[in-house]
């Protein structure tokens, strides 16, 4: 078996880190994560600021070059195939990262043509997302006269409108209010019910309830990772939020 | 392709920025042309003619013949003249020696004497010059009628621009700066945008090749600069005046290379800087005010202090408005551009060659 072909993980693991690592100078970012996500699992990524969250989910996207370590996305390998690795994966940004100045349609063709989507497909496509959305009458609307919650729905969308086999969510539900992130919530259910993996960084503690499995960074390690419902019954927390304030206790970086 | 596409949106979508774009050439090429005129028109001047005979008073007249000289004052005595400068009334004084004719005739030897003020050292060098063409003009004619004996007379003759028309020396320069200012500027702060934006990270995780990103940036600005050359040549040539004398094919060919340095440059600048505020000052203060200032454009770079040179020898604009003036103006070919032509392309290669490896190494 070559260095290049995909590396025999077993079939419905999507995500492989090994002893992953940043550092830069001195200050160790990422310090030796292991773990590995499932296909179609909602995966997510929890820690205070400057855990290094960021930084990881960096590594993993081909934004930033680990410093050792292995990693495997979607069966390519991090440091080797990043190109290979950047067609399979969406990616929505803590920023929301839609053109403003261009139509909501505009948008969807850019990202779409980008990431290769057939010319032909893209408009009965956009047609059905927008169906989907109840964005129908907003096709030719602009992007910056759409409410955040709508936008950030749009972007999410946009982000998967490729059909990735995992999309990497980088704080996505910034700014907005519990209601809109339940409904942000639901699309996310909706693409992991059609087996795209989810990825999904956050600091809202209600979000971390409605994940499959998180994983809790503290100054650059993963020292907890298991099913919501485990690590309350492991930390005898009544929820999420305990069990996090009780690892960022012994932090010793600071937000 | 679809990206390029976007890129002309943004810019189509953005109507400030369109107008700014379209009118700018226009706009600086008025003012220039018009309000930073450095042609100088209806000076007005004083003359003390203590011989007043025949030639003297010729000469006065001459000077007011065009449109240059206004005579303001006439003095009584030499020392008055300093007062007329001191009330503001005149720019330029013009004293006669003691029997002028008399010595013009005789001795061959006669005096005039230009007093001009030199708080405004461009003011007066200019008038002075309108007014030594215009009396030696003069003179020559004297000699000619053979009323007076046989003189050497320094001779001033400008080539090229004989009228000294100021649209010929800014019309270049304008040409340098609208050029930098839209390729380097809009495409350093394009990029920036997409950086603050976050758009850019977005782009960069997408399978596009980050040199795709930059390339499609470019194209439109470079299409715009191409609009508004030929705004500007148009504008000169039919308005102004300002002839293309030269090959036209070699004043594209030239601008097209100075297009591509400009755009590297803005290229380099969005490596370094994150945000459109830092690379909106540092295109202005880094490039702008060179140019303007030391690029030839407005003032000579042979009067510049060695050091300055050299700092003007680094400016691509200061190669571009040189070959422009060659071209345009003294009308010359290929062979007289091949120093500026060479010089361009080596600053392309070497601008491009850092800023793609600063882009490169900025995404490890």
């Amino acid at each position: 078996m070559s260095k290049h072909d995909p590396i025999r993980m077993p079939d419905d693991t999507v995500i492989l880190a090994k002893d992953l690592t940043k550092e830069y100078g001195d200050f160790t970012a990422v310090d030796h994560i292991s773990f590995e996500v499932k296909k179609g699992e909602i995966f997510g990524f929890l820690g205070a600021n400057g855990a290094g969250k960021t930084t990881a989910m960096r590594m993993l996207c081909g934004l930033s070059k680990s410093t050792s370590g292995q990693a495997w996305v979607a069966g390519y390998d991090i440091n080797q195939q990043s190109e290979q690795i950047k067609k399979r994966i969406g990616y929505m940004s803590q920023k929301f990262a839609l053109y403003e100045d261009l139509q909501v349609w505009e948008n969807i063709r850019l990202y779409a043509g980008i990431y290769g989507v057939p010319e032909r497909e893209i408009a009965p496509k956009t047609d059905e997302l927008l169906h989907r959305l109840g964005f129908e009458n907003e096709k030719y609307a602009l992007v910056k006269s759409l409410p955040l919650g709508w936008k950030q729905k749009l972007s999410f969308s946009v982000a998967i409108f490729h059909e990735p086999s995992i999309v990497f969510l980088d704080e996505p539900t910034g700014g907005v209010d519990p209601a809109t992130r339940r409904q942000f919530w639901e699309l996310i259910y909706q693409a992991a019910d059609r087996g795209i993996t989810i990825f999904v960084t956050t600091h809202y503690m209600d979000e971390a309830e409605y994940c499959d499995r998180v994983s809790i960074m503290v100054d650059g390690r993963i020292d907890a990772l298991d099913s919501p419902g485990n690590l309350k019954k492991a930390y005898s927390a009544k929820n999420m939020d305990e069990v996090f304030h009780q690892l960022a206790r012994g932090a010793r970086r600071k937000g | 392709m679809a990206f390029v596409r976007k890129e002309f949106h943004h810019i189509f979508r953005d109507k400030t920025s369109m107008l700014i774009l379209l009118v700018m050439p226009i706009l600086m090429l008025v003012l220039f042309g018009y309000a930073l005129n450095t042609e100088v028109k209806n000076s007005k001047i004083a003359v003390y003619d203590p011989s007043r005979d025949e030639v003297t008073r010729a000469m006065v007249e001459k000077l007011q013949i065009n449109n240059y000289f206004i005579l303001k004052k006439v003095l009584n005595s030499a020392s008055e003249a300093e007062k007329a400068f001191q009330s503001g009334e005149v720019s330029m004084v013009i004293v006669f020696s003691d029997h002028f004719y008399e010595n013009l005739m005789h001795g061959g030897y006669a005096q005039i004497q230009l007093l001009a003020d030199g708080s405004d050292p461009n003011t007066a060098s200019i008038i002075t010059t309108y007014a030594t063409t215009i009396l030696s003009g003069y003179q020559m004619e004297l000699m000619k009628t053979g009323k007076i004996p046989y003189l050497i007379t320094p001779e001033i003759k400008l080539l090229y621009n004989p009228s000294m028309v100021a649209a010929y020396n800014f019309v270049p320069g304008v040409m340098g700066m609208i050029l930098l200012l839209i390729c380097a500027m809009m495409t350093s702060v394009s990029i920036t945008r997409e950086k603050e934006r976050g758009t850019m990270e977005v782009l960069l995780v997408s399978p596009m090749k980050p040199l795709y990103v930059i390339l499609s940036k470019a194209v439109p600005y470079f299409f715009l600069s191409l609009v508004n050359l030929a705004t500007i040549l148009l504008i000169a040539n039919f308005i102004m005046h300002v002839p293309i004398a030269g090959s036209l094919f070699w004043l594209l060919v030239i601008s097209l290379v100075y297009i591509f340095v400009c755009l590297t440059l803005g290229l380099l600048i969005s490596t370094i800087v994150d945000t459109q505020m830092a690379a909106l000052i540092i295109s202005a203060i880094g490039l702008m005010m060179p140019v303007m200032l030391m690029s030839g454009m407005m003032f000579p770079i042979e009067n510049m202090p060695v050091y300055i040179r050299w700092i003007s020898d680094i400016i691509p604009a200061r190669w571009y408005i040189e070959a422009i003036r060659k071209i345009m103006i003294m009308g010359l070919g290929f062979s007289a551009i091949i120093q500026e032509l060479s010089i361009l392309v080596g600053m392309g290669i070497v601008l491009i060659v850092i800023s793609l490896r600063k882009f490169k190494i900025r995404l490890e």
